[in-house]
């Protein structure tokens, strides 16, 4: 799209899994290659209210699902938002966090990202994969920045039952990091982001705060399950893009079978097609205790394991992402997202909220994003 | 050999609440096709359900009036299925943790009273309608009951005939419609029944195939239903005219047989899962009895008391409260008259002598009690005839006329006073000398004619005791 060439204070590229009115949301897929949505997201709405404008949709890996172009209907640059902000082309962008995506991003191109607790930003208009964990959050140059847009998008929407009841958030930026304890997971100290998490741990020793080793073997867990529960909620969620109503319908059925398999295998890539078969699998009759209901487990094991490490650390620190860059075919889709998704999703399946800077990403209790966010804006350079 | 037909039902019942159960879109009545839509009953993406409260109310309500227990933390669940009527492609219900558990209903046949017991009662949106068209050859898709409230009453396998389904369905229809909880309308689809049903030898304990009947949409096409259905399976069993099988069936009322709805092997699997977007309804305890309290007394308490307190006879106490809405008219107008009897005379004759002619049922008469005593009282103190009466009831069911401002404007006010009456029975006796001649040579029915011309005179508000005292005063 063109409409984000134009430099802008406040211009702001939204994600196209975020609705938008007057201009189509295609969420990435040939199925909404001519959907325009009848309303606007909340996140949306209120960042207008705020002053910012909407410079433009950023590409999507299809649904949301990965920001690859080999599942793309368009031709999404990796991580398109991430790298238009740190070319200065917008201020800031919004983006849903579902499986980590933007956080890499964020990483690779050297930017800010907030994934907000679960919770305070209104999922309302977000095109729903896994709602349980998706998250809409905010890419920017500078965590000021990031802090001023989330403040704009945050607070509660009674159009989302799991939105807290806080109308509005600060985020503060000046938080003392002294004392503040940071616990390097040994886990995920893994791939060729290392030396950013020790640069990231050395400067936040330098203000003050104590960094340590912690251990998390959770975080593989916490891999799996949300495989599970992602692919779970988003094979029902898909369920409605069936040629009926709206969207792509194919051209040539004999009765309603046709017409469903037609239009869903005529417009849905290879990435969205293998987590519906996934989805329907681990939701299956004689398959649900093994798989889904064991996930949901495992999600509240997550948790527990997560306590326990706030208990000794206040900021959790790791890599985003196992390399420092990619090319497009190290990014095969089926195995890389599940491999990669070992840094984030103990993030998504459990709603903390989490900070990429300096390439690293931090991670910290429910509705401590302030703190993320001040050990952000004091570290950068 | 003697057989047992073991009966179990699926009762849907469409909630009365001003909203649908997931989006603000009116829950009611439509000219239209796909009125009362918007993005989140229609399937579009970006919205998501929120949960109305009045849904739990009324459930919780159906549940108290079936003496169910209530779940104090209820949850719902995404059950997945593609048909066209159901934009989403899953249906929110509740599969893990549904709103009331056990519980059951007293019914009575001509064989006695029985108690029949109930598994659950769970909370679940509607799915739309398919309309076909045949001349174009084209199914065309109607979303407006898409994600109306309903609840799914479920009994335990404790029905035995066609007849104690007939008195179960009209026990849980009286109980719902006193709780105001839903219409209960068969002929609308507010209430629907699906018929799970085996046969089995007498005596033995073990189930037979079962299979389930859809479509029925009156109390008499249950009746045929079920009697049908319990001879083809005894022809199955005994004379081995088809192999019966666990199959859903569709009953044809037309053709007055069932058929084999298309066997989906593997469209058994719902999938459900917890849906993550609607947080668990946790009922506290001073949720739960604000709920107990709204609670009305049952039908049978109120017919007791309508007899020993107010002096009604039972019969008429049986037609009141054979209808909440009687029962309402009722309650609210008696205290302002004087008699009780003679405003429940009033809604037993008359108002429903009218709703048999507009052809509606006694919860649809249209009465205001404030009116109806309005009436009563007029009559009484002789401000109008009964005839006149009638006339102004007629005018505020079809207009919701004010009584005192009808009886003005149409000059239907009674005459009583003596001395105008009298004006014109002299008159009247004066002017009909053939009629007066008759009626002194002993022809008693000459009296009705000058009745009728005074009554005339007195456009037909005249009191009837003071003229016929004041003809047969001048007449003697």
């Amino acid at each position: 799209m063109d409409a984000y060439i134009t430099k802008l204070d406040g211009a702001v590229a939204v994600d196209d899994t975020i609705l938008t009115t007057g201009c189509p949301t295609t969420a990435g897929s040939r199925m909404l290659e001519n959907f325009t949505s009848l309303f606007e997201a909340t996140a949306v709405t209120k960042m207008k209210a705020a002053g910012y404008t909407l410079a433009g949709k950023t590409a999507v890996g299809e649904f949301g699902l990965d920001t690859l172009g080999e599942t793309c209907f368009f031709d999404a640059p990796l991580g398109a938002a991430a790298k238009i902000v740190s070319e200065g082309e917008v201020m800031a962008a919004l983006n849903v966090d579902l499986n980590g995506a933007p956080r890499r991003a964020a990483a690779l191109y050297g930017v800010t990202f907030i994934k907000p607790t679960y919770g305070t930003v209104s999922r309302v208009g977000v095109v729903p994969c896994a709602c349980s964990g998706e998250q809409i959050g905010v890419t920017a140059k500078s965590a000021k920045e990031a802090a001023s847009l989330l403040a704009a998008i945050a607070g509660h929407d009674p159009g989302d039952g799991t939105s807290f009841s806080a109308g509005k958030y600060e985020y503060a930026l000046d938080i003392p990091l002294a004392g503040k304890r940071v616990g390097i997971i040994r886990e995920l100290m893994t791939g060729e982001n290392t030396g950013k998490v020790e640069t990231m741990a050395a400067k936040l020793r330098a203000l003050g705060a104590e960094v340590t080793d912690i251990s998390l073997p959770e975080v593989s867990l916490a891999k799996t399950a949300w495989q599970v529960l992602l692919a779970a909620e988003t094979c029902n969620n898909l369920s409605r893009y069936d040629g009926v109503k709206f969207g792509y319908r194919t051209e040539e059925y004999k009765n309603i079978e046709e017409l469903y398999v037609g239009s869903r295998s005529e417009s849905m890539g290879l990435l969205a097609k293998a987590v519906i078969l996934y989805g329907s699998d681990v939701l299956s009759k004689g398959r649900y205790d093994d798989c889904y209901d064991r996930a949901l487990r495992a999600r509240r094991r997550v948790r527990e394991a997560l306590a326990g490490a706030f208990g000794e650390a206040d900021i959790l620190l790791s890599p985003a992402c196992l390399k420092a860059a990619y090319t497009k075919e190290e990014l095969k889709p089926l195995l890389s997202v599940y491999e990669e998704s070992v840094y984030t999703a103990f993030a998504s399946v459990t709603g903390v909220p989490a900070v990429i800077s300096g390439g690293v990403q931090m991670v910290s209790d429910t509705l401590n994003d302030a703190l993320l966010l001040s050990a952000a804006a004091q570290t950068e350079v | 050999m003697n057989y047992e037909t073991v009966i179990g039902l699926e009762v849907h019942v469409e909630l009365k609440t001003n909203s649908k159960i997931f989006c603000s879109c009116r829950n009611g009545h439509t000219q239209d096709a796909n009125e009362n839509v918007c993005p989140a009953c229609c399937g579009m993406p970006g919205l998501l359900p929120v949960f109305n409260r009045r849904v739990v109310e009324l459930g919780m309500t159906a549940g108290m009036m079936l003496g169910c227990d209530i779940t104090r933390r209820t949850t719902f669940d995404k059950k997945s299925y593609y048909y066209p009527d159901l934009p989403c492609a899953y249906q929110i219900t509740q599969w893990f943790a549904p709103i009331c558990r056990n519980g059951g209903v007293e019914i009575e046949t001509k064989s006695g009273k029985k108690f029949i017991r109930l598994k659950q009662i769970h909370m679940e949106e509607d799915a739309g309608k398919l309309i076909h068209d045949d001349w174009t050859d084209t199914t065309m898709v109607d979303f407006n009951r898409t994600s109306v409230p309903l609840i799914e009453i479920v009994s335990l396998p404790d029905l035995r005939s066609a007849d104690e389904v007939l008195a179960y369905l009209e026990r849980l229809r009286t109980l719902l419609r006193f709780a105001k909880v839903s219409e209960c309308r068969m002929e609308t689809g507010t209430m629907r029944c699906d018929v799970n049903l085996s046969v089995r030898p007498e005596g033995s304990d073990t189930l037979g195939v079962r299979t389930e009947m859809k479509n029925m949409n009156s109390l008499s096409a249950i009746a045929r239903a079920i009697e049908y259905e319990t001879a083809r399976h005894i022809d199955a069993i005994e004379r081995g005219t088809e192999t019966l099988v666990q199959e859903t069936r569709r009953w044809d009322d037309v053709k007055g047989q069932s058929f084999a709805m298309r066997n989906k092997e593997t469209a058994a699997d719902y999938r459900y899962f917890p849906d993550p977007n609607l947080v668990p309804v946790v009922i506290d305890d001073a949720w739960y009895e604000s709920v107990r309290a709204t609670l009305p007394e049952l039908p049978e308490e109120k017919a007791a008391r309508y007899v020993s307190d107010l002096g009604l006879t039972e019969a008429d106490a049986g037609v009141l409260t054979a209808s909440r809405n009687l029962c309402d008219i009722f309650e609210a107008a008696y205290p302002q008259c004087s008699s009780p009897k003679d405003v429940a005379a009033w809604i037993i004759g008359d108002c429903m002598g009218l709703a048999g002619k507009k052809q509606v049922t006694a919860d649809d008469v249209p009465v205001s009690p404030d009116k109806l005593a309005a009436i009563v009282n007029m009559v009484e103190k002789k401000e109008i005839t009964r005839g006149a009466a009638k006339r102004v009831l007629a005018a505020v069911w079809e207009k919701d006329a004010d009584p005192r401002a009808f009886v003005e404007e149409n000059g239907l006010k009674a005459q009583s006073d003596e001395g105008a009456i009298r004006e014109i029975v002299t008159r009247v006796v004066a002017s009909n000398e053939k009629i007066v001649a008759d009626y002194k040579a002993g022809k008693t029915k000459a009296m009705q004619a000058l009745f009728g011309l005074v009554m005339k005179e007195l456009r037909g508000n005249g009191d009837p005791a003071v003229i016929r005292s004041l003809l047969e005063e001048a007449l003697s």
